[in-house]
């Protein structure tokens, strides 16, 4: 890239921030930058995981997102009650498409909401009563379930109820795990505190409970960390470890349950997909357990490919053939996509503004198809993942961390990609400003993405709104 | 003090971690660096110093520790 493509992003940098307040400005500056291949760290350049400007439309979701919609909602066994007022349970349900195996209501409950719907009077004198009496109530009505989990909403945490005691109570009464998990949402910038603090609660009342009884690891045991099954994704991942000779023991969390969790202390290697909402459970697992872990990015063939010889270079020369001869299986295949859908992709360029690990892990499957990636940013990562992000991405293109509804906006109005990824409170705007747009937090109603069969369906859904008719014969009303 | 974990990296060096502030940066220097006596100053590639009160060697990584800190490279 050219040096006059720097300059002219770092100009538009500045053109965006000119609206802002003196103070608003200083602080947003820091977190938007041109990449620069170059760098050892992105330390210097962009600052993250802080507070959001006041007044300005950002992203983010809270800490009860992060650990009840995120990281418990998935475990299919569990009942997740969302403690305390019934709005946060009743928007928090089902919009993020983790798909299970089971029968809903009897033996999994992902896509059922559970709420202790806080009145006035639980305000007043406390709810810890009721909370009892709702797993009551749960026992009676769904015995099958592993396990519960409590999922704190702010007034819980303001209040002061105890909730770990009734927890403990209730479990020897019961004799189910049950989890309190304090993910109030005012904790924290972002969803990603609640990640943290559902990987603590999963480290501190889930994996300790079979210490003493874990059954013999095979030599070829693995767990996927960090899938969600969004669309599938999980299953599509699966297969082509298990196709390897792998043997998945666990998914956290996408169609996962609590006795996978609970025994997943035995396997051999934990693959993690979603760094950002994993890696705690996973460096604790690594102490006191002593199992590796590695980071791995089922997104296009490329990377895959990558992938799988990584995952296999942990294991012995049989699961070095099998990944192998996984390769060989599927690229035929995979060439045919690349042929049928590069020629009505290449050279499109792409803006991204996603969660905790697609901004980086896409741009391989993007490239695969001959695209380009200008922008990408994360509403809520760290450090380190954007030390991961200036690698991944090309010199010279636009990276911003918590972007506001107005920057990105402008942002696209000035680089006009062909294709914008973001989520769905991005979605309607950019529609409406004629942008073909893909809901890229729960693959647009599509999915999976993950593994050979993901690639698939990501070239088609990419090709099917990129190459839309619809886009020509709409014009942004503001411009009409 | 804040709770700290070392790992070993691929490449053989120390790795630190300190999870209130995910901050994951490799180790430079360790003041002391025998079987016997291991710990000391830190020094983190971000120009961090931390320091771990001097004890054996530890048998296996990574690990948690409480750590003091004498200069953070960022605020």
């Amino acid at each position: 890239m050219s040096t006059t493509n720097r300059e002219e992003l770092q100009n538009l940098i500045h053109e965006v921030l000119e609206v802002y307040p003196e103070k608003a400005k200083k602080d947003r500056a820091k977190h938007l930058m041109v990449n620069d291949k170059a760098l050892e760290s992105a330390k210097k350049c962009i600052t993250s995981n802080r507070k959001s400007v006041p007044g300005v439309m950002t992203m983010r979701g809270c800490a009860y997102a992060g650990s009840k919609g995120v990281v418990w909602g998935p475990i299919k066994d569990i009942i997740d009650i969302s403690h305390g007022p019934i709005g946060c349970g009743q928007y928090a349900r089902g919009g993020r498409r983790n798909y299970m195996n089971g029968v809903s209501g009897v033996d999994s409950f992902c896509d059922i909401n559970f709420s202790s719907d806080f009145q006035e009077k639980d305000i007043v004198f406390g709810g810890d009563k009721k909370l009892a009496k709702l797993i009551d109530e749960l026992e009676t009505l769904f015995p099958l379930s592993k396990g519960i989990s409590i999922q704190s909403e702010c007034p819980v945490g303001l209040i002061g109820d105890d909730i770990e005691a009734v927890s403990k109570k209730k479990a020897a009464e019961i004799g189910k795990t049950i989890v309190p998990v304090r993910c109030e949402g005012f904790r924290g910038v972002s969803q990603s505190l609640g990640h943290h603090i559902a990987n603590d609660a999963v480290r501190d009342w889930i994996l300790p409970t079979r210490d003493d009884k874990r059954p013999e690891a095979g030599p070829y045991d693995v767990a996927i960390l960090g899938d969600y099954n969004i669309g599938g994704d999980a299953w599509a991942s699966r297969i082509l470890l298990e196709e390897m000779g792998l043997n998945v023991v666990a998914q956290w969390s996408g169609d996962g349950t609590l006795p996978e969790m609970e025994n997943t202390p035995a396997v051999k290697l934990n693959l993690l997909h979603c760094y950002r909402s994993m890696n705690y459970i996973s460096r604790h697992m690594e102490e006191k357990y002593g199992i590796p872990w590695m980071e791995y990015n089922f997104f296009g063939p490329t990377k895959i490919k990558e992938s799988l010889r990584e995952i296999a270079s942990h294991f012995d020369d049989k699961i070095k053939e099998g990944a192998e001869r996984v390769i060989a299986k599927y690229t035929p295949a995979m060439e045919e996509i690349i042929a049928k859908f590069k020629p009505r992709l290449e050279g499109k360029k792409v803006m991204l503004y996603v969660g905790g690990l697609r901004p980086r892990h896409v741009i391989g499957a993007y490239e695969d198809l001959g695209m380009e990636v200008v922008g990408t940013g994360y509403e809520f990562a760290h450090n380190d993942d954007y030390d991961r992000t200036i690698k991944e991405m090309g010199d010279a293109t636009l990276i911003y961390d918590d972007a506001t509804g107005h920057e990105l906006e402008d942002f696209v109005m000035a680089m006009k990609p062909d294709l914008i990824g973001s989520g769905i409170k991005e979605k309607y705007v950019f529609h409406k400003m004629g942008y073909p747009f893909r809901q890229l937090h729960s693959w647009d109603y599509s999915g999976p993405y993950h593994g050979y069969d993901g690639f698939a369906v990501f070239a088609r859904d990419m090709d099917m709104t990129l190459n839309n008719p619809v886009w020509k014969m709409m014009q942004a009303p503001w411009k009409a | 003090m804040a709770n700290i974990m070392i790992r070993k990296s691929a490449a053989g060096g120390l790795v630190f971690y300190l999870p209130k502030r995910d901050l994951e940066d490799t180790v430079t220097s360790i003041e002391f660096d025998t079987p016997e006596k291991w710990g000391g100053e830190l020094k983190l590639a971000n120009g961090g110093v931390y320091y771990i009160d001097p004890q054996p060697l530890p048998a296996r990584f990574p690990l948690s520790l409480r750590a003091k800190r004498l200069d953070a490279a960022e605020q």
